[in-house]
């Protein structure tokens, strides 16, 4: 049986499906036959972060509708050969996904898979409803910001209501933070909320830290899970992240500003803008 | 080695913003046609298995399809496993070895 791991945040643009994409790379590395969903019907975009969007033949709405075989919809990673993503629809509109359309596509990929990651889209609409509902895990995505910590807490309480967990009352869906864009110097100038602060506001055990890097944009550039950079911090935090997920006792990095630079630095570039 | 770093940095930073311009171009060329005309692949797929069916009997779980989309030209390959003459499927394979 499959682990089922929502990929969650309420907020749009905090970093779900980079999130989704590094996570679900990172496990599949490890050596577990994983699958990543992307559940944003009508504005896929997960197949890109992957680099899979030339590849696109079927999504899971012609599963759900029996167009195509489970199989034919999966696409293969290239890269690493225990990982495949099940692309979203991007001309159905959301009425497409049903939740027992859903069920059954889960329940098949459960038969050879040990982990189902299911991307959400942004809201507490339909598809971000259907993609939680199904959890074991949740990774809950918060940005050290106001408006991304308040909707994190909105989305763990419907993970705590209407999960099908919840519903049946048997153990809750088990919660994880990663707090991602994360700029420690900023921290440090008492300009961005601290990691403390977003733990105990949150208060759910935490996975990872995500610092804000350049990596990321380059790696959605080119199409690469950003944690296959391996030069990049953002792709060392989310390797640490994956590690703790499979009971690694990891120190947290990157939490601290960086001292390079030297005097030069700290006289002309180090306070720009 | 920190010199040449350097420049490969430089090198390298154009190149990827170049590259989601160009998988943009191409994504985005195919989602524009297919706003205005219906996706034809499902049925495609199901019509030619439906053909080949009629003259082999297939297994549907054996058919994989294929695709890489291109700027100026796509790649569709669809395989379909036929199987051998029935249940000969031993003799079959002596037969090719002799």
């Amino acid at each position: 049986m499959a682990q089922v791991i929502v990929v969650t945040s309420g907020k749009g643009g905090v970093g779900k499906t980079t999130t989704s994409a590094a996570f679900a790379t990172g496990l599949a590395q490890r050596g577990k036959r994983t699958v990543v969903i992307d559940f944003d019907v009508g504005l896929r975009n997960l197949d890109l972060i992957m680099g899979v969007e030339r590849r696109v033949v079927f999504d899971i709405v012609n599963v759900i509708q029996g167009e195509a075989r489970l199989s034919q919809a999966l696409i293969r990673d290239k890269r690493v050969d225990t990982l495949s993503i099940l692309p979203a629809s991007q001309t159905r509109d959301k009425d497409a996904l049903t939740r027992d359309g859903v069920a059954q596509v889960i329940e098949e990929l459960s038969a050879d898979h040990d982990y189902i990651l299911c991307d959400s889209p942004a809201g507490i609409e339909k598809g971000a409803l259907l993609a939680l509902y199904f959890a074991d895990q949740a990774v809950v995505v918060t940005n050290p910001e106001v408006s991304s910590v308040r909707d994190s807490d909105r989305i763990l309480g419907v993970l705590q209501s209407k999960s099908k967990r919840a519903e049946e009352k048997r153990d809750k869906v088990k919660e994880h933070l990663l707090v991602t864009r994360y700029d420690p110097e900023r921290v440090a100038r008492g300009e961005m909320l601290k990691l403390d602060d977003v733990q105990e506001i949150l208060a759910i055990p935490l996975l990872g830290v995500v610092p804000e890097s350049e990596s990321v944009l380059k790696a959605s550039n080119t199409g690469t899970p950003v944690i296959l950079d391996s030069e990049s911090n953002a792709g060392l935090a989310y390797k640490d992240a994956v590690g703790r997920f499979l009971g690694e006792d990891l120190p947290y990095r990157f939490l601290e500003p960086e001292r390079k630079g030297g005097l030069f630095k700290r006289l002309f570039g180090g306070r720009a803008a | 080695m920190n010199w040449l770093n350097l420049f490969r940095a430089r090198r390298q930073e154009p190149a990827s913003a170049s590259q989601a311009k160009e998988r943009l171009q191409i994504v985005l060329a195919h989602e524009r046609i297919s706003r205005t005309r219906e996706d034809f692949l499902p049925k495609l797929q199901q019509e030619l298995v439906a053909v080949v069916a009629r003259y082999v009997a297939i297994d549907p779980g054996k058919v994989n399809v294929n695709l890489d989309r291109g700027g100026d030209m796509s790649t569709l390959a669809i395989e379909i496993e036929l199987p051998g003459p029935q249940g000969k499927r031993g003799a079959a394979g002596h037969a090719a070895a002799g």
